[in-house]
């Protein structure tokens, strides 16, 4: 039997040195990509990317709304800010604490069957299912402005009505003097519920008058859509006047009182939200000032109106009232 | 090429990714739907994160032993102070309208922009001396004494992450959690009885 001679190595064995070299670059080119893939990942991940693209917003020219008292108020540069990035930066706490991911963790969001429990101090107090509610009175577009307590604003258009005609309904009785808003509480359904990041429910509050105020609406939708569950579904308050926050989400409960009741963020954070929340340029908020806001779609910040340019409107409200006390 | 050479022109290449997906993303349109904040927010957090790998080498380093690793500690840190410095520019300009005298208000005002500013300016030295010829000029003690003003910097940057959130504090409080982490290892080392020069016995 010949055994062939193993294991000894002649010149022809040696790796050439060009090979070498061309295999150490090849390694190098590997190293070079491989951390700069993981780079970018760990850049993804700490910065979450955005899902809408910006370019691709058709900015819709201003259009007249349908209800009287809304059309003198938007601005030749009030621009309605496109669905996409209305429905895509979100502040709903109940989802996300990042603005971009709300839509996605809110995407199934039920709310059928849904009902509002109106009660407290009126004379007829009622739990409307979402039907019932929404046949009060047929939904009106109005655009208004939203400036957020952040420094960023839009101008959406919203389809619903006004809420003091959800009020004649229940009747409230002349010791009613204020109004409390609740959001639904369901972990399940708002998984940000199971922690403690504010406290659950959400609640909002206005005074009567500002709740009767015709500019105050319950809105059910916007753009002719029913309310996308990121917005509030299925239906949430708007007080176009008042920072975002006092546009309590998804609500079920809506009590009558006569004492100002709680509301979240100032609960949380006394210095920092008041109860009343007023579009005011010149009360900053103690960490930032309110003086100007970025209008998404713009380049340039822009200066903030009192009371979010509804002045003539509201005004009225508040006369010799010290808007820095009463924040 | 070295392989020395190699490493930090890895660490170069790298640090420099989040500029390009930050420049990507805006050639792309894709910084959402508001470009400005998400801009502002991503080169801040990126400053961070390089403050902190800035200040992880040195505990890193003495725990595994691998000495190559200071050898990246001065470009982490300049990308640290440049990525600050592209931070900055878009709140001077986006923010202030480039008025000097509003920014200098707004830092005295605002206790997140007043850490912010401290974090950058208290970086601005250290940039300025991260030459070879300058250490060798200002001798090798000095200088390491003037470099403990990253410590300032990274505890300024985080207080500055910390006083801006509303309410999620869960992302300032990791960072936090990090520096308090790379911060308590050096108190534990100066502090151990090993590290102490030994005094001499007593006759």
């Amino acid at each position: 039997m010949v055994i062939k001679q193993g294991g000894q190595l002649g010149d022809g064995d040696v790796t050439d040195q060009s090979v070498y070299l061309n295999r150490r670059k090849f390694m190098r080119a590997g190293v070079l990509a491989a951390s700069v893939l993981a780079t970018g990942w760990v850049y993804r991940r700490l910065n979450a990317p955005p899902m809408v693209k910006s370019a691709d917003r058709p900015l819709a020219k201003v259009v007249a709304a349908t209800e009287p008292e809304a059309e003198p108020m938007l601005g030749p540069n009030d621009l309605k800010t496109s669905f996409d990035d209305i429905t895509h930066y979100n502040n709903f706490y109940e989802f996300s604490t990042d603005k971009e991911s709300v839509a996605a963790a809110a995407a199934g969001f039920v709310t059928r069957p849904w009902q509002v429990e109106v009660g407290g101090l009126v004379s007829k107090p009622r739990v409307f299912d979402l039907d019932d509610l929404l046949k009060i009175s047929p939904p009106e577009e109005r655009v208004y402005r939203m400036r957020c307590v952040e420094g960023w604003s839009m101008v959406i258009p919203w389809d619903g009505f006004s809420l003091s005609k959800l009020l004649d309904r229940v009747q409230p009785l002349s010791s009613a003097k204020y109004v409390a808003f609740q959001t639904l509480m369901d972990p399940n359904r708002m998984p940000n519920e199971s922690s403690d990041l504010l406290s659950w429910p959400y609640v909002e509050g206005l005074r009567m008058d500002e709740a009767l105020h015709p500019l105050t609406i319950l809105a059910s939708g916007l753009y002719g859509q029913q309310m996308p569950p990121q917005d509030g579904a299925p239906v949430r308050l708007v007080v176009p006047w008042k920072y975002g926050f006092k546009g309590i989400k998804s609500i079920v409960r809506i009590d009558l009182r006569a004492d100002e009741p709680p509301t979240t963020w100032s609960a949380y954070a006394p210095n920092e939200y008041g109860f009343y929340a007023n579009v005011n340029p010149e009360v900053d908020h103690p960490r930032w000032s309110q003086a100007t806001e970025q209008r998404i779609g713009d380049f340039e910040r822009r200066p903030t109106l009192m009371f979010n340019g509804y002045a003539d409107q509201v005004a009225a409200l508040y006369a010799g009232m010290d808007l820095r006390a009463n924040f | 090429m070295k392989d020395a050479a190699f490493a930090k022109f890895v660490v170069l290449v790298n640090g420099l990714v989040p500029l390009a997906l930050l420049c990507w993303d805006a050639w792309n349109h894709q910084l959402g739907t508001n470009p400005q904040e998400f801009a502002i927010r991503t080169t801040g957090m990126t400053a961070l994160v390089f403050l902190m790998l800035t200040l992880a080498v040195t505990p890193v380093r003495k725990i595994t032993g691998w000495n190559f690793l200071s050898n990246f500690r001065r470009l982490l840190g300049l990308f640290a102070f440049f990525y600050g410095c592209v931070h900055l520019f878009i709140y001077f300009g986006l923010y202030q309208s480039f008025s000097i005298g509003a920014v200098a208000a707004d830092s005295l005002k605002r206790p997140f922009i007043f850490f912010g500013m401290t974090a950058l300016l208290v970086m601005l030295p250290l940039a300025a001396t991260s030459t070879n010829g300058i250490i060798k000029k200002m001798g090798a003690k000095r200088w390491k004494q003037l470099h403990k003003l990253v410590y300032v910097a990274g505890i300024a940057g985080v207080l500055h992450y910390f006083y801006l959130v509303k309410a999620d504090e869960r992302k300032p409080l990791a960072f936090a959690a990090v520096l308090a982490v790379l911060l308590g290892y050096r108190i534990a080392k100066g502090l151990s009885p090993a590290a102490r020069p030994v005094a001499p016995a007593r006759a």
